[in-house]
């Protein structure tokens, strides 16, 4: 045999066995098991890595016991604590030293910038990108390292690319196809039947492991679902599950390509980036959408750009404003399989989906939560706030009053005039001053 | 992409840096990471708008003071050696330090009197070596915004001068500063611990 036929018999027998052993089975939601039997392997492979490391390690450095402890020593000790002082007191010279400290402790380490990198691993997963700290331990770590990068990049890779290929191919040949019929409950049916095997043949593209809690606060048609955000593949995530109608701006190229056909099969809400900047028309193209009771539930992402999944931070109160029943969702990813944070500033898409490829897997677990309504009384912020604190309370993520656009706007002033306040509480009392004592 | 190196050879002149300031390797190496996070722009600087742009420090009363310590002499750059030399003051002070104390070499940076020498920058403006009555209604002023009136606030000014004020020329020089906090703990007011 050449080498065209050979190449040729290789190719076929691989499609043969990705067709075989993973496209059907997703279509019909059905699991083979392999996945399950990959993840146990894996998980036994890290632990033993991780004993491996902690035998290894020397007196002197010890592994920190939690990964999200800040690199000082933190004095969170309130104002008047940390002045020395009761309420009254007259101003000292080393009332600058408890700003000062506080001033510097922010630039050493502040609760904001580090969310906008990748969340730091307790112990090593084998991966090159996480070993920030861990020093070569042993010929035995580094034999087993060098066999995951063969595994990762030459089996796994290869295998992810064409399932991932494959299945967007699927997904705007099948909603083309769909959408070429009328309107009827037929088309809603096969354009979800569509929608969901493209979503498990992404999903499996990145080894994804998927725990789903709560089921049976699914987000219901007619409302808005609301989640945390750290990175694209949230969307996947949630569209594996259940249906939804997406939120976002009509992009050029491969993007938008899928995003023309998956609005032919069902409506999605695209908007032009001239329109993005009306809020009131996006408001009431989505009141419009949420009003009909018969579309599919509307997703958006508050937060309005990626964290690295460890806090969750100020959510915008745009969609707040809309009305309607919110479904909260949370979800947290295990940073111990892969990292799926998305830093824009560093790594563009595609360099990005390289890295979630060649990672081990993608392991979530997603809470829906109960429905959630505006309250009597309460405006769009205070609502925005209370979402807030439900997703970070069930996701474990710490809650951050703080604008995840920082670094495009400026600081309220309302946060120092609070610092002010206090301070001249402190000092000069209730308006009467201890000078007359002099 | 890039993994991050643990090798704190990736910092130039680490030796001297270290020297200079009595960072151990390993904390050089974590301010070194900081450093290079701040500087969103990658520029290998900093300026005073990535300062800024923290947002604990933006709405700290003395946020611009304490940047402008980092920023000597009107200049606009700041590079790692000079960051870290500022930070130096705010070491927790070491029992072994003054051990070792060589009489020839020049105080640590995080002795106590150079603590004190940061505290009183914040106050002295125009670095001319004196808190003028002037200076202190400043800073005083930063502290409590527009909570309190002018005159509340230059009582609290006059009677902090006289107290201090020794040698009766109106303003408070180095050394009585110092002499007035001579019973304060500063080092543990002024020290910020650098884990692992």
């Amino acid at each position: 045999m050449d080498s065209a036929e050979l190449a040729g018999k290789i190719v076929y027998t691989w499609l043969t066995l990705v067709l075989g052993f993973i496209l059907l089975p997703s279509a019909f939601g059905v699991s083979l098991g392999i996945s399950e039997l990959y993840m146990k392997i894996l998980v036994k492979t890290l632990e033993w890595a991780t004993l491996r490391i902690e035998k290894g390690v020397s007196k002197e450095s010890v592994l920190k016991s939690s990964a999200s402890v800040g690199i000082i020593q933190r004095d969170e000790s309130p104002m008047e604590k940390g002045l020395s002082g009761l309420r009254g007191r007259d101003f000292e010279l080393s009332d600058v030293f408890y700003f000062s400290k506080k001033g510097l402790q922010a630039i050493v380490e502040d609760e904001v910038t580090q969310r906008f990198s990748s969340e730091e691993l307790v112990s090593w997963n084998l991966l090159t990108r996480t070993n920030v700290n861990f020093q070569y331990i042993s010929p035995k770590l580094t034999m087993v390292w060098v066999l995951g990068v063969i595994v990762r990049y030459c089996v796994l890779l290869p295998l992810r690319v064409t399932l991932a290929f494959i299945g967007i191919s699927f997904l705007v040949i099948g909603t083309t196809l769909v959408g070429q019929l009328p309107e009827s409950s037929l088309k809603n049916q096969l354009s979800e039947l569509v929608h969901l095997t493209c979503c498990r043949i992404c999903v499996r593209a990145l080894s994804g492991t998927i725990h789903y809690h709560n089921k049976q606060y699914r987000p219901q048609k007619g409302g808005i679902c609301v989640a945390n955000h750290t990175s694209p593949i949230d969307v996947l995530i949630l569209t594996t599950d259940g249906c939804y109608a997406m939120v976002g701006q009509v992009h050029g190229g491969l993007m938008g390509i899928i995003q023309r056909a998956m609005v032919k099969a069902c409506p999605h809400v695209w908007f032009e980036r001239s329109e993005m900047k009306d809020r009131h028309l996006v408001t009431k193209r989505l009141r419009e959408h949420i009003a009909d009771k018969k579309k599919l539930p509307i997703l958006i992402f508050p937060e309005g750009t990626c964290i690295n999944n460890t806090s969750v931070m100020m959510f915008k109160k745009g969609s707040f404003e809309i009305g309607g029943t919110i479904y909260p969702v949370a979800i947290k990813y295990n940073p111990q399989f892969g990292d799926a944070f998305w830093n824009s500033s560093k790594y563009n898409m595609v360099s990005y989906l390289l890295r979630m490829m060649t990672s081990w897997a993608i392991v979530c677990d997603v809470w829906y939560m109960p429905p959630m309504t505006r309250e009597e009384g309460e405006d769009a912020v205070q609502f925005a706030n209370r979402v807030k604190s439900a997703i970070a309370i069930q996701g474990g993520l710490t809650e951050l009053p703080w604008d995840g656009g920082l670094k495009r706007a400026k600081v309220k002033d309302t946060f120092k005039e609070e610092q002010q306040k206090n301070y001249s509480k402190m000092i000069v009392g209730n308006g009467s001053l201890n000078l007359e004592l002099d | 992409m890039g993994s991050r190196s643990s090798h704190a050879a990736r910092i130039p002149d680490v030796d001297s840096i270290q020297r200079e300031t009595g960072f151990s390797q390993a904390s050089l190496l974590r301010l070194y990471h900081r450093f290079r996070a701040l500087d969103r722009n990658e520029k290998g600087y900093l300026s005073r708008v990535d300062l800024q742009e923290i947002g604990a420090l933006a709405v700290n009363p003395l946020g611009d003071r304490i940047i402008d310590s980092f920023f000597p002499d009107g200049s606009l750059q700041l590079d790692f050696p000079g960051f870290v030399r500022v930070l130096a003051h705010f070491r927790p002070v070491d029992v072994e330090d003054h051990g070792n104390q060589d009489p020839q070499e020049p105080e640590p940076l995080n002795s106590r009197m150079n603590k004190l020498r940061f505290a009183f920058q914040l106050y002295d403006l125009d670095r001319d070596g004196k808190i003028s009555r002037h200076e202190m209604l400043q800073v005083l002023r930063l502290m409590v915004g527009v909570q309190v009136t002018e005159e509340q606030l230059e009582s609290i000014a006059d009677r902090t001068v006289q107290e201090a004020d020794e040698d009766g020329d109106g303003a408070v020089s180095f050394l009585e500063f110092a002499k007035s906090l001579e019973k304060m703990n500063i080092e543990q007011k002024m020290s910020i611990r650098i884990l692992k």
